[in-house]
C-alpha cells in the first residue's frame, strides 16, 4: 500500500477494464515519474469525452452531436443499413472502404445467460427505421460466434416478413491460414458460400 | 507441464485480455473445468469455432497454476451451427448449459455430461419441439442432481396419487392434506406430460397440445427456479412460441 493520493490513483486506474493491480501501479508511476507526460492534456480529454460524446439518436453509433458523422453525411447511400453489435465494429467496416451505406449499432448480442434478450438491444429502433420505405437492404454483420449468429437468426426471422432484402456477411477461411487447421464450422461455411469462377 | 485429455462440452466463455478466452467446460471425467484458450479470438486461431458454446470436443489440457490451458481441440459434436440457426433451439440450449453450469462442480458427474450432450444432440437434430426437449432435460438434470420431482405419489406423505396440488418447495405433487393454502393445482393432462418428460415417453409428450405444454413449462420453470436458489437468467428469455 502506498500513501494517500498515490494509492488512490492506482485504485482508480485498476478499476478500468483489462487493467490489473500491477499494470495500474506501472501506469501510476509512469505518470508520477515521467516529466514529459502531459497530465493536463489527458485530464482535459477525459473531461471533454465525458461531456461531448453521446450515442447517435438514429443509429446508436458514438459521436459528438445528436446525429453521428455517418448519419449526417449526405454522400452515404441511404437505402442500405449495416447492422453491427458495437460501435467499434463500425470502425472496422469503415476501414475496408467497401461500404458506403448507413449503420445500426445493436449495443451487444443476444445472450440469454447474461440476461440479454431482444428488449435489451436496439432492435425496436431498427424496426422503426425500416418503416421508412427508402431502406432497400439490411446487411447483418454480427460477430461470427454463437451469440452473434443467434442474433442474426433472430433478426432474419423479424426482418423477412417486412419484405426488405436481408443479406449477411460472407464467412469462410481467413487470409493467411492453413486449410488443414480450419475447424468444421468455418470450413463448412466456406463450402456453403463458395463462388463460381467467371470466365 | 503435466497434461490430461478429456471430452467436454462448452458451457460458456468469458473474454480474457486482448485475444484469449476463459472457457467453462463440462467434461466426461474431470467435472467442470475452467481453462484458458489462448488466442482463440484471433481469426487465425487454430481453435476456430471448436470452443464455442454447445460444441463437444476431444480436448488436451495443460495443468496451470490457477487455470488449466487448452492446448488441442478436435470436434466430436458440432451442434452449435445448427442450434444457432433456430432461435427457439438457441434459447433452449442456453437454458440447458446454464443449468448444467449451476448443477455441476469440479467433482463432476458423468451422468450430467451424458445427459447434456444427449439433449444438445437432440436439439441439433430437431428430434422434438425445442421447448419439450428443454423441459425434459431440466427435469432429468435435477433428478440426477438428487432433486427428482414426484408427479405420482404425494412427495410428503407417500400417499398414492393422483394428486393435483403442485408445490416445488415440497418436491412435486402433494396430497390435499399436505398442500399449503393457495398451492398451484395442475390438471391431469399436464401431469401426464410432466411424467412423460421425466421418463422420456416421447410418443405421449408429442401428442399433447400447446396449452398443456405451456402449463407444464410453467410448472417445470417454478420447480427449477426454486431448487437452483438463484434463478436461471436464461429461462425468462426462452422462446416457447409455436413455429
Amino acid at each position: 500500500m502506498y500513501d494517500g493520493i498515490v494509492q488512490d490513483l492506482i485504485d482508480e486506474l485498476g478499476r478500468l477494464p483489462g487493467v490489473g493491480p500491477k499494470s495500474a501501479q506501472r501506469i501510476a508511476f509512469h505518470i508520477i515519474q515521467t516529466e514529459t507526460f502531459d497530465v493536463d492534456r489527458l485530464a482535459t480529454i477525459l473531461h471533454t469525452v465525458r461531456e461531448r460524446v453521446r450515442f447517435c439518436v438514429i443509429c446508436g453509433n458514438v459521436g459528438e452531436q445528436e446525429r453521428c458523422a455517418i448519419c449526417r453525411d449526405p454522400r452515404r447511400v441511404p437505402t442500405t443499413i449495416c447492422v453491427v453489435e458495437e460501435a467499434k465494429d463500425v470502425v472496422a467496416i469503415e476501414r475496408t472502404r467497401e461500404y458506403r451505406g448507413l449503420y445500426h449499432v445493436l449495443g451487444g448480442a443476444l445472450n440469454p445467460m447474461q440476461g440479454i434478450g431482444p428488449d435489451q438491444l436496439r432492435v425496436a429502433s431498427l424496426m422503426t427505421r425500416l418503416q421508412d420505405a427508402a431502406i432497400e437492404e439490411v446487411i447483418i454483420a454480427t460477430d461470427p460466434n454463437v451469440e452473434g449468429e443467434a442474433t442474426a437468426t433472430y433478426l432474419i426471422r423479424s426482418l423477412l416478413p417486412l419484405g426488405v432484402k436481408v443479406s449477411r456477411l460472407a464467412s469462410g477461411l481467413p487470409v493467411g491460414g492453413d486449410l488443414e487447421f480450419a475447424d468444421e464450422m468455418t470450413l463448412g461455411r466456406a463450402f456453403e458460400g463458395r463462388r463460381a469462377v467467371e470466365r | 507441464m503435466p497434461t490430461y485429455r478429456d471430452e467436454g462440452v462448452v458451457l460458456r466463455t468469458h473474454q480474457l485480455g486482448e485475444a484469449d478466452r476463459i472457457v467453462t467446460l463440462l467434461t466426461r471425467e474431470h467435472g467442470k473445468v475452467r481453462a484458458v484458450a489462448k488466442g482463440v479470438r484471433r481469426t487465425s486461431s487454430r481453435f476456430g469455432g471448436r470452443l464455442e458454446p454447445f460444441m463437444v470436443a476431444d480436448l488436451q489440457f495443460a495443468v496451470g497454476r490457477s487455470l488449466d490451458i487448452v492446448t488441442q481441440a478436435v470436434t466430436i459434436g458440432s451442434y452449435a451451427p445448427v442450434i444457432v440457426a433456430d432461435y427457439r433451439a438457441y434459447t433452449a440450449a442456453a437454458a440447458m448449459v446454464e443449468t448444467a453450469d449451476r448443477l455441476t462442480d469440479e467433482d463432476g458427474s458423468r451422468q450430467q455430461y451424458l445427459l447434456l450432450v444427449g439433449a444438445l444432440r437432440s436439439l441439433a437434430r430437431s428430434e422434438h419441439d425445442p421447448s419439450l426437449t428443454l423441459d425434459s432435460y431440466l427435469l432429468r438434470a435435477l433428478s440426477v442432481a438428487g432433486w427428482a420431482p414426484s408427479f405420482g405419489d404425494c412427495a410428503v406423505t407417500g400417499e398414492p396419487g393422483p394428486h393435483r396440488a403442485f408445490v416445488p418447495q415440497l418436491g412435486g405433487v402433494v396430497s390435499d392434506s399436505a398442500a399449503p393454502p393457495g398451492a398451484l393445482r395442475i390438471d391431469a393432462p399436464t401431469l401426464e406430460l410432466l411424467t412423460a418428460l421425466l421418463t422420456g415417453d416421447w410418443a405421449a409428450a408429442e401428442a399433447t397440445h400447446q396449452g398443456v405444454r405451456s402449463r407444464a413449462s410453467g410448472a417445470v420453470g417454478a420447480y427449477v427456479q426454486w431448487h437452483l436458489e438463484r434463478g436461471l437468467r436464461s429461462l425468462e428469455h426462452v422462446d416457447r412460441g409455436g413455429r
